[in-house]
């Protein structure tokens, strides 16, 4: 009986997540194909079960360059979107924790509305604001500063500002919960024996907020590093990352199984962090 | 592209809302689930189809192959009757089995069509066994003659030479330059510009296309999808723009309803232009196929296919069409192409998977510049 409310979610795991992953799995070494569904599985029945794996689309990922490449480029893009989601989300989640208690509420609804609206909407807003003929070029050629329109739409910034815009929030909440659970009788102490703002902050406050970094930085990192609409909709040609290439595969060169593989790389990839981040938490 | 999306479910919904007060009878009413592009057919074709056959329809839409090739290789898509293109998506779904092929029988409007672009398709189709044609059209340039005359007085109108000579890109990318994202639709083209055979699967061609590719790189302001450059066309953002006719064609009919004094043009390669068509086919699991059938049959009517040309400006494969389509339509050469244009058109073929993936890398690495 007591093992009765772990029955839920482990059915909700097993039904939404293992099966799934086993179906990827499968996917990843069975045989391209012409036909509908476009591969042949790797295991069949004849008069015995059958097993015929096929460890080309692995061998594909790792002999050829170019997905290499892109998982080099997603890491970087997820990197540097985390740390951008870091650095502006601790301000703001110090900001909201120090706040008077009656703005707490408010300011954190503020960080969660734009979830209200869809991912979809809010990423599509972008490119009419940051298209040759969009808000931004309409200003600065109002003002007069540009005669040509700069070409903001399909360049790295315009990827960042989706990034970050998108991800912020999954920085700024859990930098918030440690930050408004830390001790403030700790900073006084500090305060007390002569630390100037400057020494409380790194010697006190950054030390005890850094879980909620890394859980903020890691949050953050693993959506992103697979993210395909925003490098799509607003990122330079050149920006193939994991997303998009796994798009190409499925798609445009109907390769199910190397389009699984690679999902499946990327799955194992970012087990990696996740690992570390547990153990570091075992830890403390 | 929302604002598409946004028109393509408002249209679905205004379709729905169509059929749902449609006749009602006592029996559960036979119906019809078509899979077509956004704005990409006479609402009143579909009114009338219900009306003369009871028949409900219920309208759906994509706006990218890739969406519909997706469904329809997962199988069991519910949908009777799709509109793919002939290469790569229509040629690929009739060889994996796919299509469902015709009965001429159910049919008799079959004759309607061109011979000579029924020809044309047995590249993609041979014996045409699994389609009809719905529309048709080239691949070219869309320009916007003023802003290209004001940087380049001296580069030619009438062919590929305007993008591709480097000379011309660099002086081009001032009023900004778009190339469509789809490898099957630019690399046969800049193959036919090399003098190269454009369905060619060879090493050494398909690095000549590339190499002519990247030399204009540079000066290439966005490589999207189609929709994308109809949309900022339509608001003047480029000055030329490698795509589809009919979105060109559509690019300047909205242009023009927005008044804001851009003109745009269409440019047919006279190095050769790349046909399409967008096929009416019936899936292999198709719930409804004698609906289908009798659907495709309507559509191949003269004077539904007029109302259908004269609503979306793309010429279709009916030639006793024509004389019913709107004079403006029918005498733009950029809509409907002369006999001669068409001489100089080519069709592409269907490759195997391994230069598919050849020809996707090589895409690639115009796209990164490198």
């Amino acid at each position: 009986m007591r093992r009765l409310p772990l029955l839920l979610p482990a059915l909700w795991l097993a039904v939404f997540v293992a099966a799934p992953l086993l179906v990827v799995l499968a996917l990843s070494v069975a045989r391209p194909d012409a036909g509908v569904p476009p591969f042949a599985l790797p295991f069949g029945w004849n008069g015995g079960p059958v097993w015929r794996p096929n460890w080309e689309p692995f061998s594909l990922l790792v002999a050829d360059g170019y997905y290499l490449s892109a998982f080099l480029q997603s890491a970087w893009v997820a990197g540097a979107t985390a740390g951008l989601c870091l650095l502006l989300g601790f301000p703001m989640a110090l900001g909201i924790s120090r706040a008077a208690p009656r703005w707490r509420g408010p300011l954190l609804m503020a960080v969660l509305l734009p979830f209200w609206t869809g991912f979809l909407p809010r990423i599509g807003a972008w490119t009419g604001i940051l298209r040759d003929e969009g808000w931004v070029n309409g200003l600065l050629r109002g003002l007069g500063w540009a005669d040509a329109p700069l070409p903001l739409l399909y360049s790295n910034t315009a990827l960042f500002l989706g990034m970050v815009h998108a991800y912020l929030p999954f920085a700024v909440l859990p930098l918030y919960a440690s930050l408004s659970r830390l001790d403030l009788t700790l900073e006084d102490a500090a305060a007390d024996l002569g630390a100037t703002p400057a020494v409380v902050f790194r010697t006190v406050t950054l030390p005890l907020a850094a879980p909620g970094a890394l859980a903020a930085f890691l949050l953050v990192f693993i959506p992103a590093a697979g993210e395909y609409v925003i490098p799509e909709l607003l990122g330079p040609p050149e920006a193939l990352l994991v997303g998009r290439v796994l798009w190409q595969e499925f798609f445009q060169n109907r390769d199910w199984p190397v389009a699984a593989a690679l999902a499946v790389a990327l799955l194992a990839l970012l087990i990696l962090p996740i690992r570390l981040f547990q153990r570091l938490e075992s830890r403390r | 592209m929302p604002l598409r999306l946004l028109a393509a479910s408002v249209c679905a919904a205004l379709v729905a809302l169509g059929a749902a007060l449609g006749p009602a009878s006592a029996q559960p009413a036979p119906v019809l689930n078509v899979y077509n592009w956004s704005d990409y057919i006479d609402p009143y074709a579909i009114a009338r189809f219900q009306r003369e056959t009871g028949i409900t329809i219920r309208y759906d839409v994509f706006d990218s192959l890739e969406t519909l090739e997706g469904k329809l290789s997962a199988g069991r898509s519910g949908y009777d009757v799709i509109v793919p293109t002939s290469e790569p998506t229509f040629a690929r779904l009739a060889r994996a089995g796919a299509l469902l092929p015709l009965d001429r029988a159910a049919i008799p409007n079959w004759r309607n069509q061109d011979p000579e672009l029924l020809r044309r398709l047995e590249a993609s189709d041979p014996g045409n066994r699994f389609g009809a044609i719905y529309l048709y059209g080239t691949i070219g340039l869309a320009i916007r003659p003023d802003r290209v005359r004001a940087v380049a007085p001296d580069a030619p109108l009438d062919s590929l030479d305007l993008l591709m000579q480097p000379e011309n890109a660099r002086r081009l990318a001032r009023c900004g330059i778009a190339i469509m994202d789809s490898a099957i639709d630019v690399l046969p083209t800049v193959l036919r510009w090399r003098g190269r055979d454009p369905n060619s699967a060879d090493a050494a061609d398909l690095r000549a296309a590339e190499e002519s590719l990247l030399a204009i790189r540079p000066h290439v302001r966005a490589i999207t999808s189609s929709g994308n450059i109809t949309d900022a066309l339509a608001s003047g953002e480029y000055c030329v723009a490698l795509t589809y006719s009919g979105d060109t064609i559509q690019a300047q009919a909205r242009a023009r309803e927005a008044g804001r004094g851009v003109e745009i043009s269409y440019i047919q390669p006279k190095e050769g232009a790349q046909l399409w068509f967008d096929m009416l086919a019936i899936p292999a699991d198709a719930p409804h196929p004698e609906a289908a059938h009798a659907f495709i049959n309507f559509l191949l009517q003269p004077d539904v296919m007029a109302g259908i040309t004269n609503q979306v400006r793309y010429p279709n494969g009916v030639p006793a069409a024509t004389p019913m389509v709107n004079e403006a339509v029918r005498d733009d050469p950029n809509v409907y192409p002369t006999p001669e244009m068409l001489a100089r058109t080519f069709a592409v073929t269907a490759l195997s998977a391994t230069a598919e993936r050849a020809r996707s890398r090589s895409w690639n690495r115009f796209k990164a510049g490198r």
